[in-house]
């Protein structure tokens, strides 16, 4: 069962208090994009093994969704950070590296 | 003959006598006997048969790795099977009774399968069973239920009278066993300052330690021990805890203890079994080691015992298992069975020792007490049924030609010793061989690591591979101070206690006794005692091609039974190994899966059970309901009356009054269910416009507006009515299930893609008691509450207003979700039981009836409107639902309209609403399908349409339905052929309904009733 | 007829759970939830003006003499006052932050929750049987708050003393949050850990 800081409001949240949301950092495609570009947004996803971006919500707690850099092997959280973020943060992706060099956010 | 002692025995108090039964027969025990110790004392060695076979078997082990003294303990609602005699602590008044046998132990029917034995060859489920496949149903598994299988479920209408708790604790330090090692990784991280648990799954502190000797400290290990419980106790950052097992080790530092708080004293006050839900920054296992068996023909013969165990029974209890014993051994160990068995007076008849050399220092002290010692040699059988006759002793390396026949009555046996690793292993810890001692050990290079990526476990003495007293000691240093410094404590120079026992001489590793076996022999020799798998079963699986381990394991069900192969797996992956012709660490270990032995299903539920089995929402007026007939349907936690019975009523009769009195005259419906949210902010009016079909920042102050939301991928998710409270705030109604999650999917998009945008939300779903006032005469009802204008001019449909009703603080929307004229009134929900009385009170005059979700469903269902859940699925998008005129076109953007330009979205074979009205005016299946000419790829019929809701019509005297039909608009009146529940192709005429299609609005179309 | 006339009723009716733990309904409590920006005085001004006291710190809780500020989210807080009063104290607060152009929502949510009292020396050995959250003296001190979850239930817990805690949970679950407590009260209650 995993843990997760909530970079909102500092708590250290056991997973049955938080709720997942899904591969972070999509780009929203509304109308009047293809249909290639709407699909991709809508289904298309990583499931990577290795490090992975992920939204969550402190559910029962202060309600703010965040984003985690989570590894989906070994459980290590390489980080949280705000979900206002377009990319992982530096110091993110620093940890990210030090496990995986020359890991890049997937496109 | 297996008996107590006249003297030994550190756990037990000699000075005091109890009793208990076994299947039936009463036997004295003394406290501090296990229940395996007190059946030992009594001479009963014969315990339990086994699973497939239901051979004989008596006590193996003296600890949780026991895997044929299952025995059912208790009677009526504490009835418990399968229960452990080795780790059942006696007390007063106990009953056990045997598993497995029928019509009794001695006499057992099913032990023809072991005759058969020949024919039940690895795999046989497998092979047997598949054909002819009604056989399977009719008599295989019947058969084999009743012969196989462990031990029988408490009767399905008994309820288990104890109470279970969880506990959730946060250590800096979690130290899972108690033995020295365990002990003394305690203290140290606990003197550096962690916070420390201790658990040890016994009642006894110590480990084996006092039983295998040596010194520590040149203390007796016994002395130490209390020493150092003491020096422990004296710090206020550790707690101990005995009688709780280390069950599982998972994600992130998350480890589940089971303590057995009243297992032995039943009567005590509080609960039976206590869940730890520990988060423990470092975990030191110090799980200590269990001796292998060693596999020769026999190896199950009630008697034939690990020698350790066989040591455990004599110095912990006082109790012999047998007068003559022989001890057959790999290892140095084994020979300290010997010594205390002759110390306590039993005759070791031989010593068997499989290594040509013999042994160390140990056999030179057993020698030096007359015991004869036999290197070089090994068993090649057992003989004797329910007990141990006589061991035909042969070459170690040889065939298994009987040199020699020694009558005995007990046989201790020693493998070797493997570490305990499976709380290390849980969490993905990996493990290398160790060819010394042959033994998998954790792998220090590959340890199971925690959130931050870095190792969180750490193991500790002989868990850790570390099996001499003195290197256990200095290792349970090492794991304290590391365990110390990675949770952030400083620890300085610390010397280990210096422990010092006789030196041994190397093990000889010996999988197959002897290691030549004939087949005959083989087939006889147990790896796993419990699932009855044997060296010829494990070399059969390899011959057919089980190579893999996890797939030998599955095939033969090696090491799957309640014990978790906990003394199988090592032999027989080294005898999977040894067929395949590899090395063992090539050949790998199944997995280790918590937990490490079963725990109750109390412990798991917790609190969670009865009433408290998941929790109950009730609305303010949720009491009168209940006191009132109420017949109540769960809708997601919530619980709603279905309808009201009243004495001498059915459920179908409440419902039709319920509908005929609100649309005669006068009803009442408890709504407070439906969700509330606020919107508010300079940009919520542009949010509710993305989050709605229809437009909602054109929506007037003071009005209420009917909207449609829709997933990001089109399909209809929450319909509800939205209010315009002010200028900048709305309200949004939801569905009864939808509140929650329709608050959390706003937040998402405020939060996260629109986080510019000013807005703020409130679920405020609760702070209200909702009632609907619905009917012709619910103005006039209002009207006598008073307080507030709610005339047709002043509160026109579709329009709100706040005041005083009835001196209740109100809001009061025109809406109807009936057709009838209808108010829904807001009230603080403090006050709704009052207001609800107050409203029955006052409307006695016209008969105000309380109706429940069942004649509201039928009332919307006659007025055409779709329902959340019944006409959708997740998979219906507005367009389905003939809710075009909600879906705006001036709209640049809403939630879902980019996937309603879909091909698939937009495709005008997309079966569509309509309404249905039955031929015989009977009532169409909810779920029905309507069937089309022809069949599909797979012969089923095709189907051109389905049922989405369907009930009875009081008001129209006849079955009505909702369905989406392929091109259902266009074919008003056409007749379909609908399917009923019990559906028979091959007898349509009588398994079909007819039905026509309609219009979806069934009742007063013009909207008149409302119009007033 | 006037609206004095109505008593408001918490679900539980003032229940009382007793033993060497106890647990009992607060009664009926004012509470305003309030959102805006903690970080603008023009937001907070107001709020410490109406509760009487500072506002409290991250996860903490304010002022005294059942007038106070408990810290929800980063973006809201709860005001406690006593019952009824918030009928006309939120729409002012409101209307003062419509006026004075600052975003910022208001709402009576007096009705939406209870509060329930766990009294006794044992009071964190009884949250820990139901929640996740560490309650050790440690991780949550006199003064502090955490919303978390109690069993199945959101619920925000509140330490007010050594021997005091408050639960607060949504008005629906009431019966079942009190049960919860009642029976982790009642189970081992000398079983002490903190």
């Amino acid at each position: 069962m995993l843990t997760l800081t909530c970079p909102c409001c500092g708590l250290e949240a056991a997973e049955i208090e938080l709720a997942p949301g899904g591969e972070a950092h999509l780009v929203r495609f509304g109308p009047g994009s293809s249909d290639a570009e709407f699909e991709d947004y809508l289904f298309n996803r990583q499931a990577a093994k290795g490090p992975v971006l992920e939204r969550w919500r402190h559910a029962y707690g202060c309600g703010k969704w965040f984003l985690a850099a989570r590894d989906s092997v070994t459980m290590e959280v390489y980080g949280t950070y705000s979900a206002r973020l377009p990319q992982p943060p530096e110091e993110v992706l620093t940890r990210i590296r030090a496990r995986h060099p020359g890991w890049q956010v997937p496109a | 003959m297996s008996t107590r002692l006249a003297k030994g025995g550190r756990f037990v108090d000699r000075s005091s006598k109890i009793r208990f039964t076994f299947d039936g027969v009463s036997m004295n025990a003394h406290p501090g006997d296990t229940l395996a110790s007190a059946l030992l004392a009594n001479d009963r060695l014969l315990v339990g048969r086994s699973f497939k076979y239901h051979r004989p078997r008596g006590v193996v082990a003296s600890g949780a790795e026991e895997p044929n003294a299952l025995v059912g303990l208790g009677t009526g609602p504490r009835f418990e099977p399968n229960q452990r005699a080795t780790t059942t602590e006696l007390f007063d008044g106990l009953t056990a009774e045997s598993q497995n046998r029928w019509p009794s132990l001695e006499q057992d029917v099913g032990a023809v399968n072991a005759a058969l034995s020949r024919f039940l060859p690895a795999g046989f489920y497998y092979k047997t069973f598949l054909w002819p496949r009604a056989f399977w149903k009719h008599l295989y598994e019947p058969v084999i239920r009743r012969a196989a299988g462990l031990g029988k479920a408490p009767h399905p209408e008994s309820r288990d009278s104890d109470s279970y708790e969880h506990f959730h604790a946060h250590v800096d330090v979690l130290v899972v066993g108690g033995g020295v090692a365990g002990l003394l990784a305690a203290k140290v991280a606990a003197e550096a300052g962690a916070q420390v648990l201790l658990i040890e799954q016994s009642a006894h502190w110590g480990g084996r330690a006092p039983v295998d000797g040596g010194t520590i400290d040149g203390m007796t290990p016994e002395a130490w021990v209390e020493q150092t419980l003491a020096e422990l106790d004296a710090l206020p950052n550790l707690r101990r805890v005995a009688r709780c097992m280390g069950a599982a080790v998972q994600d992130h530092g998350y480890v589940l203890g089971y303590e057995r708080l009243t297992d032995h004293a039943p009567g005590t006050i509080g609960p039976r079994h206590r869940l730890w839900r520990i988060r423990a920054g470092q975990i030191i296992t110090a799980t200590g080691a269990i001796e292998r068996p060693l596999s020769f023909a026999g190896n199950d013969v009630p008697g034939v015992m690990l020698a350790s165990a066989m040591r455990d029974y004599v110095v912990n209890y006082g109790v012999t298992p047998g007068q003559k014993v022989v001890l057959v051994t790999n290892n140095d160990d084994g020979y300290r069975t010997a010594l205390a068995l002759h110390e306590a007076g039993v005759d070791v008849v031989r010593v068997l020792d499989a290594r040509p050399m013999g042994g160390g220092k140990l056999m030179e002290q057993l020698r030096e007490q007359g015991i004869r010692v036999d290197p070089g040699r090994a068993i090649a059988k057992v003989s004797g049924g329910k007990r141990v006759a006589t061991v035909h002793s042969c070459l170690a390396d040889g065939e298994g030609n009987v040199l020699e026949d020694i009558a005995c009555d007990a046989v201790a046996m020693s493998g070797g010793w493997s570490p305990v690793v499976h709380l290390w292993s849980h969490c993905g810890g990996k493990l290398r061989w160790d060819e010394a001692g042959a033994f998998f050990r954790p792998d220090p290079e590959r340890p199971p690591t925690g959130a931050d990526g870095l190792p969180m476990v750490i193991p500790a003495g002989a868990a850790n591979g570390e099996l001499t007293l003195r290197n256990a000691l200095e290792d349970a240093v090492i794991a304290g101070k590391n365990a110390a410094l990675k949770v952030g404590r400083e620890v300085g120079e610390i010397v280990a206690p210096f422990g010092e026992e006789v030196a041994e001489a190397a093990l000889m590793p010996l999988w197959i006794v002897p290691t030549k076996a004939t087949p005959d022999l083989r087939m006889k020799a147990f790896l796993d005692y419990q699932n009855d798998v044997k060296v010829a079963d494990l070399q059969l699986a390899a011959r057919e091609g089980y190579e893999s381990v996890e797939h030998a394991k599955r095939y033969t069900t090696l090491g799957m039974a309640t014990d978790q192969g906990k003394l199988s797996n090592i032999n027989g992956l080294a005898v999977l190994s040894d067929t395949l012709g590899e090395a063992i660490p090539q050949v790998g270990t199944t997995t280790f899966r918590p937990p490490y032995t079963p725990i109750s299903f109390g412990a798991i539920t917790g609190e969670a059970r009865g009433e408290l089995f998941q929790p109950l929402r009730r609305t303010p007026m949720d009491a009168w309901h209940d006191a009132n007939g109420a017949e109540w349907e769960p809708v997601g936690h919530w619980r709603r009356p279905y309808c009201y019975r009243r004495p001498g009523e059915s459920t179908e009769m409440a419902v039709n009054r319920e509908i005929l009195a609100t649309r005669q005259s006068l009803g009442l419906l408890d709504a407070s269910t439906l969700g509330k949210i606020v919107v508010k902010g300079p940009d919520a009016g542009k949010f509710l416009d993305m989050l709605y079909t229809n437009m909602m920042s054109t929506l007037p102050v003071g009005k209420c507006r009917y909207g449609l939301m829709c997933s990001e991928n089109g399909f209809l998710m929450d319909d509800g009515v939205v209010v315009r409270l002010a200028e900048d705030t709305w309200l949004c109604h939801t569905t009864t299930g939808g509140a929650d999650h329709i608050h959390a999917h706003m937040e998402d998009w405020l939060q996260c893609e629109w986080f510019d945008w000013r807005v703020y939300t409130a679920n405020i779903t609760e702070q209200y008691a909702q009632v609907a006032v619905v009917g012709p005469e619910a103005r006039i009802l209002l009207e006598k509450l008073g307080g507030m204008d709610v005339s047709k001019e002043a509160l026109p449909f579709m329009t709100w207003a706040e005041g005083t009703l009835g001196g209740f603080p109100a809001r009061v929307f025109r809406i109807s979700f009936s057709g009838e004229l209808s108010y829904e009134v807001a009230v603080p929900a403090h006050l709704g039981r009052e207001f609800w009385g107050r409203l029955l009170e006052l409307g006695a005059e016209w008969d105000v009836t309380p109706y429940g979700t069942e004649a509201l469903h039928v009332m919307r269902a006659e007025k055409g409107f779709i329902m959340i859940g019944d006409e959708t699925d997740g998979t219906v998008i507005p367009q389905d639902l003939n809710l075009g005129w909600a879906i705006s076109k001036k709209k640049e953007d809403f939630l879902g309209k980019r996937a309603q330009a879909r091909v698939n979205m937009a495709d005008p074979k997309r079966w569509k609403l309509v309404g249905l009205e039955t031929s015989d005016g009977g009532v169409l299946p909810t779920g029905a399908l309507a069937i089309a000419p022809g069949k599909n790829a797979n012969g089923q019929r095709n189907t051109q349409g389905r049922v989405t809701s369907s009930y009875f019509s009081p008001t129209l005297g006849r079955g009505i339905a909702m369905a989406l039909v392929l091109d259902g608009p266009q074919r008003m009146g056409e007749e379909l052929t609908f399917t009923t529940d019990d559906y028979d192709p091959a007898d349509e005429s009588k398994t079909t309904l007819r039905a026509t299609i309609v219009s979806p609005v069934l009742y007063d179309p013009e909207g008149a009733r409302n119009d007033v | 007829m006037s609206e004095t006339s109505y008593e408001p009723v918490t679900p539980l009716l003032g229940a009382i759970s007793e033993g060497a733990l106890s647990v009992r309904d607060a009664g009926p409590t004012g509470m305003i939830a309030v959102r805006g920006d903690l970080t603008d005085p023009g937001f907070t001004g107001p709020v410490s003006a109406l509760a009487g006291c500072a506002l409290p710190g991250v996860w903490r809780a304010s002022g005294h003499g059942g007038r106070e500020l408990l810290w929800m989210a980063p973006d809201e807080l709860l005001l406690l006052m006593p019952y009824g009063e918030p009928r006309l104290a939120a729409p002012t607060l409101q209307a003062e932050f419509d006026r004075q152009g600052v975003h910022a929502l208001v709402h009576d949510v007096s009705d939406m929750r209870v509060r329930l009292i766990v009294e006794g020396t044992h009071m964190r050995e009884a949250l820990a049987r139901l929640t996740p959250a560490d309650v050790s003296p440690a991780a949550l001190p006199p003064g502090s708050l955490r919303r978390t979850r109690i069993a199945q239930v959101a619920a925000a817990l509140r330490i007010v003393s050594e021997e005091q805690a408050e639960v607060l949970c949504f008005r629906s679950v009431a019966d079942y949050a009190f049960r919860l407590l009642g029976g982790a009260a009642r189970n081992a209650p000398d079983f002490e850990y903190f």
